[in-house]
Order: C-alpha cells, then structure tokens, then sequence
C-alpha cells in the first residue's frame, strides 16, 4: 500500500465526563475506501468533526500527506484538501446550486463574484464524477438525492482528495444509496481517498476496502471487507451476539381493517390510486416500496390526517367515511410515524410529557394535569420497554433515536392497541436498536394486535411480515405470503411487475 | 378626484416624497444588511433616535454636516456593536435585544440632549444641509424642481441602495452574508466565520440607521425634538419584508411609503375641513399593510433569520 495520505494519531476528546474518542489511530492510502462503522454514540461523527476543525482534540494529531494539520480551523483543512459531506447537509435552500458551491471559495475582499469560470469548473467537476445537477436550480427545489450530489460537488470544488461522508445513505432512499456508492467507487478508482461514517453493515461490506469499528469511542478493530463477514462486524460493533428476531407462523384472525379501491387526490394527483388491503388481527402486513410511492399518505389516512377522496374503509366491519385524530386514539390504533424527529415526538418537552400527549384526559384532575401519575406512568413505559438515557422528566430530544422509537413503541403498545401503523420503524436505529424495535412488533402480533408495516427494507419485511403488498407509484400490488416471497420477487414487485402474477387469495 | 391629480401633477410632492423617503431609505436599507445575516435589528427606532440627537448636537456645538452625519454613524455602529454582542456572541433572543437597545437608545438620547442643551421655549437650530442643484438636470420644467434640487444625503441613499444591491448580489462577500442569513453551518463549513459576518453587517447596518435618524435633524428639519422618529424605524422593519430582503426594493417601497405620506399631507390642506385630519395621518400606514399583504406573500425569509449561531451545535 503506498504513503498513507491521512493518519489519526491518538486522538481524545472528552466533553465534561464524557470520553467521545479515547485515543483513536486510523491511516488511509490513496484511492482506498475506509467505513468507520460503530452504533449510535460511537464516537464517529466526534472523531470526523475533529478532522474537519469543528472541535479541538484534547490530545493526538492529524497528519495530511505527513503534514501536522491545525486544529480548530475548517478553513485549514479545506486547504489541506479534505472535505465533508455532513449527515445534516450545510447547505442553503434559497440560494442557488452554484452559489452554495461557491460560497467562501473567493477573496471575500474581491469587488466581483466570478460566476462564469465558477460555473465552468463546477460542470466540468459534475461532468467527471458523473453528478449531474442544474448550477441556477434553487437547492431547496432539489430531491433530497440531489442535494447530497450538491453537497458532494462542494468538496469536490474545493479541490478536496479526502472526503468524509457522514452516515451519507441515512437520508437517501435505496436506489439513491445504490448510485451514491457506484458514485464513491468512481470516485476512489480516480485517486481520491474516502472516509464513510456508517452503521449498516450491508453497505460497509459492498462499498469499503477497509472497516474500522469504534465503540464507546474506542477503536476495538480493523479489518479488511474481504476477510471478515457481516455477523463479525455486527459483533465487534454491538460488542455482543445480536441476532434479529425472525417472526413465527401463525394463525390470523378476524379482519380489523379493510380498504377497498381507496383513492386519495391532491393537487390534482392520484396520491393513492385505488388501493385494496386487508388487516387481520394477530398478523403483521406488510407494505414494501421505495420511499415516496404513497406510504406516506397511506400512513397519514390510517392516522387521521387525511382523508379518502374516493373508496371504502372498513374499520372493525363498520365503514368510515372520515376518520379524525381523534376517532383514530379512540379506535385503538397506535402509529408508529415515519419521522419519530417531526411527528413522533416534541424534542424540546419532556419524556412524560410526550408519553401522555395522546391521552392527556386520561391524566387530568380538575382540569389540570395528574403530573404524578403522568411521571409514574412514564416510568412504567422507560422500564418495560428498555428506554435508557434519560428519566421521565429530560426533555426527550436528548434520547438517542433507538431509545425514542423505543419510547413511542412504549407508549403505543403499553396498553394494548387493536392495530399498529409501524412506518420505518427501524429507519436510522442502529443494530441493537433494530433487533429491540422488530421484537416489539413481534411481540404485539403474538398478542394478537394487527400490524401494518410500512418499510422500504426488504430485510426488515422478510423478517416480519406474513403478509407482503408492494406499493408503486400509489398504487398496492394483490397480496403474497411470507413462504412464497423471496428478495427477487419483491424486488420485480417494487418496480411494479406484478401484473402477470396470479393473486394469491387473501 | 381632480384634486387628486393637482396633487400628484405638482411639482413639490415629489420633491417632498424623495425628502420623506431618505431615512426610510438609509433605516430599511440598514435593517435589511442585518436581516441577510440574520440577525433582526429591532433597535432601529432608538438608533435613530440616537443618531438624529448626536448628529445635531455635533453640528450645534460647530462641527461641520458631515461631521455630524458621521458622528451619528459611529454611534449607531457602536448600538450595532452592543446588539451583536447580545444576540450574536451571547445568543439572546434577538427580538427582545432589540427593543432592550431601541428603549435604552432612545432614553439615552433624551438625558444627552438635556445634559448638552438647556430647556427653552423653542429649540434651538441649526443650519441644514441646502438642496444642491445638479447643472443641466435642476433647470428641466417640472422634473428638475421635483427630482433634481434635493440635499446631498438624499442622492447618496439612492446610490447606497444600488451599492448594498451590488454587494449583497455581485460579490463574494455579499454571497458570504447572505449563507450566513441562511446557514451558518453552512458558511462556516466553507471557511467563513458566521460570528465575524454577523458583527460586521450589524455594525454596518446600523451605522446606516444612525445616518437615517441625523437626515432628520441634519436635511429634514433644523432642531432635535425627542419624540421625531416617530416610528420610522417601525415602518423600516416592514419595509425590509415588504421589500423581499432586496436593496433596489427597499429604494422603491421607501419611495411608495413617502408617497403616501407626501400625498396625505397635501391632502390634507385640500379636504382638512371635512373630516379631523388624524384621519389623513392613518392613510400611509393602511396602504403600508395592505402593500404588504399584497408584495411579501412570496417573499423568502433568511432561514436562519432569528436563530442564534453555536459552534458545534445542530
């Protein structure tokens, strides 16, 4: 291997008591690939931000190209050559594409912004590593997918040769994560060395030469993709056995909730186009397809947020015509939303707070709020669903996300709900997280709660679903069963290939 | 309705509109360099009441106009320099900063003004700017008394407005500022110091609204009265939004504000016999709200407007 272009050399950071990065090394050559992988509060992001200048290391250096690089200063380390591409990207949604790349890349004392020659950079630099964008596209116009290729094309556009990608397919959908790591690919072979932050394991052992695993901020391994395998990794990281569980056959009931041609219209777009399910209780149905194909609004009919423009819905055998929020609690049907960040909970109020907000009468005398039994209430979810990190009284934002989903599965499922609406539940949580969140739905289908689950993780499907719709384009492919799916078949099902298969029976 | 016509068909109400318009010109202008960085500059009214209160007061004690126009500036920018400190080093609220330097500005200037200036019965004067005639232009029928014979601070406030447009649009610094008004992650990820960028256009910003407030007592009128701001500072922080945070807008809604203004005056000496003129005084600030509705629907507010800047934190 040649001249490592970067080396960590025994980097620490505390903040307060806490150890973020306990004396961390890492080299990388040129044209490698490394994956720093480790869970949620690792140490990955502290230790990438170091590199960066957001933070000072409280000892250890960093080397470019055998160069001791200045700390503390992102201005430095654009020069040196490395750049970022944050989780959270640092962009700008009013400006344009090409002023966000530009920003800060000319003498701020100069009298002219040289937009032409920026721009004729930026399409040579787009046209090179195949990133295609618009340079005058307002940002905020821009897909999600496209806003990282922006992102992408900054560091690019700083001349960076070291590029660290913050935890990049955490925002992306899958076939966006599969061009972002042909991207990446491309990208080593033309000599640039690249850094992932990741804790899936599927993508550090496709895309990495190299994985190095950090945990509780110490670096406990390295090893080389081609000599380890996935249930290695999945150790090292977790720093223990963990095994997914994998759902049991069994015997469904009666049908809770039935949609018949449901048909949701806005802006003058089929949203959802004539969709047919059924739930039975005691079974988990599963609803797989690329984000953005209409599980949201399906997830937001069955949470009282919007309405059917057309179709039937069937609820316990009764039809609805328009059901509220309200009717929805009532109903018993618990939702487990897509985005537990925005929709799932109020970071800036507390723990007990956001477990009672759905039932906030349950907990009110004379018109004010039982705060004890609020709290003890709380308690009783943190305890039997394994929420660590914070008590009844921190504000909730300070949970990491496995432990805040873990907090709304507890306040869903503390009294038992008839239905679960589960949208990605497992999105973002890391590897110990997700074996805790798909036991939770396990475990309320064995009690005979009707799960809907709503995911675009085929893994996550297979492993729990006795039941698998595809959802394309709005519109929900006839049902198969859990014994005849396999990757393939839901794969040609989620790019809307069902039509010459027969129907299995519901 | 024929009155109406004479009014705006005469000469003196648009030299009037373009005197009006000055400081709303040179506070929204100030208010809006802010803004793109960010930070919302509520103290306006007290920093041009400061502004109008020291620019005078230099004069009177024999300084030259420019000097005190300048004097204000500074004064103003050290206003500027106070609120950056609340809002932008210790990460205040920037509304209640804001009215904490307009209230302390403003009581600040009474006690100066009655330190410096003895209580009489009229207040004393002094010489103001005179409106300067520009050769060739100044002698046209009907343009040259109405566009062309104003004081010199009018004519720099449209040009300041066609340079702030310059920068804010056509230079790196001005891209600078703007990221930072949107992100300041973001600039500072690109090696620009989002604190620094802050200080500066607020230091700056009002430095321009301490010059707003000195057109009043330097080029508007003669003599300092506590209470002359009247709400102009108000009326700029409205422009600003019904302007779309852009200079050249702010130039024309300064202009179309001291319109209405100029037009209700004159109005006023035409029907001040059927109703109580009070009536008249309302009309600028009703068509100002509805302007408003109508113009800063579409507007894009700075995103990161109000939102105090951390290192390190999301």
């Amino acid at each position: 291997m040649s001249k490592p272009v970067l080396e960590i050399v025994g980097v620490s950071k505390r903040f307060g008591t806490t150890v973020a990065n306990d004396k961390i090394s890492l080299s990388l050559a040129q044209g490698e690939i490394i994956a720093l992988l480790g869970e949620n509060g690792a140490g990955k992001t502290t230790l990438m931000s170091i590199l960066f200048g957001h933070y000072v290391a409280d000892e250890g250096q960093i080397l470019v190209d055998g160069q001791e690089l200045p700390q503390g200063k992102p201005r430095a380390a654009i020069r040196a050559g490395i750049g970022m591409v944050h989780q959270h990207f640092a962009l700008a949604p009013n400006l344009t594409v090409l002023e966000n790349v530009i920003t800060g890349t000319q003498s701020l004392w100069s009298p002219k912004l040289r937009r032409s020659d920026a721009r004729t950079k930026l399409l040579t630099i787009s046209e090179r590593f195949g990133l295609k964008v618009d340079p005058d596209a307002r940002l905020g116009d821009l897909s999600v997918g496209e806003q990282q290729r922006v992102e992408i094309l900054k560091a690019l556009y700083n001349e960076a040769r070291i590029l660290v990608f913050d935890e990049p397919t955490a925002v992306l959908t899958q076939t966006e994560s599969e061009r972002l790591f042909a991207t990446l690919k491309d990208m080593a072979a033309q000599g640039l060395s690249l850094i992932f932050i990741s804790h899936k394991l599927d993508e550090v052992m496709s895309a990495a030469d190299r994985v190095i695993v950090l945990r509780g901020g110490r670096h406990v391994a390295e090893r080389r993709t081609s000599e380890t395998s996935k249930a290695e990794l999945a150790e090292l990281m977790v720093g223990r056995t963990v095994t997914r569980p994998v759902r049991e056959p069994s015997t469904p009931g009666d049908v809770v909730l039935e949609a018949a041609a449901v048909t949701i219209r806005s802006d003058g777009i089929d949203r959802l186009k004539a969709v047919d399910f059924r739930l039975h209780a005691g079974e988990v149905l599963g609803i797989i397809g690329v984000s953005g194909n209409g599980q949201h609004v399906l997830a937001q009919l069955l949470s009282g947020t919007r309405s059917k423009t057309a179709g039937d819905l069937l609820l316990y055998g009764k039809a609805v015509d328009k059901l509220s929020v309200a009717d929805v609690v009532s109903a018993g049907i618990g939702r487990i939303p897509e985005d537990r960040n925005k929709e799932g909970a109020i970071g800036e109020m507390a723990i007990w707070e956001n477990a009672i907000l759905e039932r906030v009468k349950a907990f009110s005398r004379g018109g004010l709020v039982d705060r004890k039994a609020a709290v003890a209430f709380t308690q009783t979810i943190i305890d039997r669903f394994d929420v660590r990190g914070g008590s009844p009284t921190s504000r909730i934002r300070l949970l990491s996300g496995g432990n805040m989903q873990k907090l709304i599965f507890g306040r869903n499922l503390i009294n038992r709900q008839r239905i679960l609406l589960a949208a990605q539940p497992a999105r973002g949580l890391d590897e110990g997280a997700v074996a805790a969140v798909h036991e939770r739905i396990l475990e309320a289908k064995r009690q005979g709660t009707a799960v809907l689950l709503i995911s675009e993780d085929l893994d996550e499907v297979m492993a729990l679903a006795d039941r698998i719709q595809a959802i394309v384009g709005g519109r929900l492919s006839p049902a198969i069963s859990a014994e005849e799916a396999s990757a393939r078949k839901l794969g040609l099902m989620m790019a809307g290939e069902w039509t010459s298969e027969v129907p299995h029976a519901v | 309705m024929s009155a109406a016509f004479d009014i705006i068909a005469s000469a003196g109400l648009w030299a009037a509109v373009l005197r009006i318009a000055t400081p709303l010109i040179l506070g929204t202008l100030g208010a809006l360099l802010c803004e793109r960085a960010g930070v919302l500059n509520l103290g306006i009214e007290g920093i041009m009441t400061f502004g109008a209160m020291i620019g005078w007061l230099t004069v009177y004690n024999g300084a030259d106009l420019w000097i005190g126009f300048l004097v204000a500036a500074v004064a103003g920018g050290l206003f500027g320099l106070l609120h950056s400190l609340l809002t932008v080093t210790l990460g205040l609220s920037q509304h209640v900063s804001g009215l904490g330097v307009t209230l302390f500005a403003s009581s600040f200037s009474y006690y100066v003004f009655r330190l410096a200036v003895p209580v009489a019965g009229t207040p004393p004067t002094i010489t103001p700017f005179q409106p300067i005639a520009i050769p060739g232009l100044s002698d046209l029928p009907f343009f040259g008394p109405a566009f062309f014979s104003q004081t010199t601070p009018t004519y720099l406030a449209i040009l300041l407005a066609l340079v702030l447009a310059y920068v804010i649009f056509r230079t790196p610094l001005g891209l600078a500022i703007r990221m930072t008004g949107e992100n300041p992650h973001a600039a500072e990820a690109q090696g620009i110091n989002p604190m620094v960028v802050r200080y500066g256009a607020v230091i700056i910003g009002s430095a321009l609204m301490g010059m707003a407030g000195a057109f009043l007592t330097l080029a508007a009128f003669n003599s300092f009265f506590p209470t002359m701001v009247q709400g102009r500072g108000w009326i700029c922080i409205a422009l600003v939004v019904f302007a779309s945070w852009r200079p050249v807008r702010a130039l024309l809604g300064g202009l179309l504000f001291a319109f209405f203004d100029g037009f209700q005056l004159r109005l006023q000496t035409v029907l001040g016999g059927a109703v109580p003129y009070q009536l008249f005084l309302m009309i600028p600030y009703i068509l100002s709200i509805v302007a408003l509705a109508l113009m800063a629907r579409r507007a894009r507010v700075p995103q990161a407007l109000m939102q105090p800047y951390r290192r390190g934190e999301r």
